[in-house]
């Protein structure tokens, strides 16, 4: 049996809320291989957020465990980048360059290193002409490419996404998409990437977990055999987003 | 600036008709040229300048100190709720206590002059200080907490690059109301502590010979203070800081 990068092994995750245990997620069981794609879809209340906050280390499942490269998770970690879907998750005090060696400051990196190394992944997300711009002075769409570059800067081999243009007008959205696809494909991070947007699943994924809610637990694993870049119009795409939707109901 | 000048045309209009009604006695309303006149004769002789410094004196040392205990008292009780169930209602309660009511009991704890002032900008500062910072504390979006937390910054980091910075538009407004309040409590403390020197004192001191003119114009001297301050520190300081990170909309933007 081929060891997996990322297991998810049997997550139970229970929160408690007037006087009764409400069961957020049961039995969770998802293996990873490195540099695989996998989209987590399913309605608002399947859990997927919190299966995401479980792995990055936000929250303590209840029962089971997680193991990334043979180890478990138990907190935060510099393994893992997380993407959230609030433009708001970027410093507001620190420019686009600055915000992007946040992590690289963490890390004790040195400072003309870390200057290199934020505007490396600025170009990589296209921004490095707005490196020295505050958030508050980009757009939605460059403000997450930025979220996106942050995350990425310190070298995590596992990006978590929540979410993270779901906010966005739909063209901005199909940009970010391809945007996220190249830089995918150039840095072949292990993604988690949560969404109740069908298509866009199908579109970034190599592979799509299906999730139903109360409790929340896997229904489907689809995986999407067709070659990048993806046309989102091609009669085999379709077929694909139906079966998912027809997993959803 | 034409704004302010439009603002000020017409409140100089009002006084000066009010000054020449005769509602009240002339000697209790000088006229506009009186004022000025007074004002040109102080700052000439430079007395002026040293009532304003002395004054200013009081306000700096009490603020830094309120500001000193204050900010960091907020921001542990912005932190720890144990520490927010015992200062609140402290705070709560001594905040509504007009500071120029803490007199009587100041002199008679340091006596007349200075440090009875200063003592009262002291707690006059405090409060909005402490406030601000706790308020600034709690309203520290959750999502930059865990964003950097999920980057490996410990508490410690979490603190200073991030709490600091994000509580920041908050302390900066606290600092606006903590001056403010320290001007009303120095210029009372002069007036009744019967300090030397000091704009307070020299309003009170007219009195003594009707010197309306003088008293009239320290106000307007107090007032420009306040608007240099206003203009000069506090945007200023909110330009380079909050203004720029888009966190606060400047004035007049």
């Amino acid at each position: 049996m081929r060891v997996s990068f990322i297991e998810l092994r049997h997550l139970t995750f229970e929160y408690e809320a007037a006087e009764r245990t409400v069961p957020a997620l049961r039995d969770v069981t998802i293996a990873m291989a490195e540099s695989e794609f996998l989209c987590v879809v399913g309605r608002s209340g399947c859990g997927k957020t919190t299966l995401l906050n479980i792995v990055a280390g936000f929250l303590q499942p209840t029962k089971g465990e997680v193991l990334i490269g043979g180890k478990p998770v138990t907190g935060r970690g510099f393994d893992r980048g997380v993407v959230f879907q609030d433009f708001a998750q970027l410093f507001p005090w620190r420019t686009a360059q600055r915000n992007v060696e946040f992590g690289l400051e963490m890390k004790g990196m040195a400072s003309a290193e870390r200057v290199e190394t934020a505007r490396r992944f600025l170009a990589l997300v296209n921004l490095e002409a707005f490196a020295g711009a505050y958030p508050h002075e980009l757009s939605g769409g460059m403000q997450q490419r930025v979220a996106i570059a942050r995350a990425l800067a310190y070298n995590p081999s596992v990006l978590l996404m929540d979410e993270p243009f779901a906010a966005l007008d739909a063209l901005t959205r199909d940009e970010m998409q391809k945007l996220l696809v190249d830089v995918w494909s150039q840095t072949r991070k292990t993604v988690i990437y949560v969404t109740h947007n069908v298509a866009e699943a199908v579109y970034l994924a190599d592979r799509i977990v299906v999730m139903t809610p109360h409790p929340g637990t896997v229904k489907a694993d689809v995986r999407v055999a067709l070659s990048r870049p993806r046309d989102p119009l091609s009669i085999a795409f379709l077929e694909y987003q139906k079966e998912v939707v027809g997993h959803l109901r | 600036m034409k704004g302010t000048l439009v603002s000020f045309g017409f409140a100089a209009l009002v006084w000066e008709a009010f000054a020449r009604s005769g509602i009240f006695p002339a000697v209790a309303t000088p006229s506009l040229l009186a004022i000025g006149a007074a004002l040109v004769a102080m700052i000439a002789d430079g007395t002026l300048f040293v009532h304003v410094l002395y004054t200013l004196y009081r306000i700096v040392v009490g603020l830094a100190l309120a500001a000193i205990v204050g900010v960091p008292l907020g921001m542990l009780m912005g932190r720890f709720g144990s520490v927010e169930r015992f200062v609140l209602p402290l705070v709560s309660v001594l905040n509504p206590i007009p500071s120029l009511a803490w007199v009587p009991v100041f002199i008679m704890w340091f006596g007349l002059g200075n440090t009875a002032a200063m003592a009262l900008v002291f707690y006059a500062a405090a409060f909005p200080l402490i406030l601000n910072a706790w308020t600034g504390m709690r309203s520290v979006n959750r999502i930059w907490l865990r964003a950097a937390s999920s980057m490996g910054a410990d508490d410690r980091t979490l603190f200073l690059k991030v709490v600091l910075p994000g509580a920041l538009p908050f302390v900066i407004a606290g600092l606006r109301q903590a001056f403010a309040r320290a001007w009303i409590a120095v210029v009372g403390g002069e007036m009744i502590a019967a300090t030397s020197w000091g704009l307070g004192w020299l309003i009170f001191d007219s009195k003594e010979f009707l010197n309306t003119d003088v008293m009239i114009a320290t106000l307007v001297a107090i007032g420009v203070l306040g608007l240099v301050f206003e203009r000069v520190v506090f945007q200023l300081l909110e330009r380079r800081t909050v203004g720029r990170w888009g966190m606060v909309r400047m004035a007049g933007a």
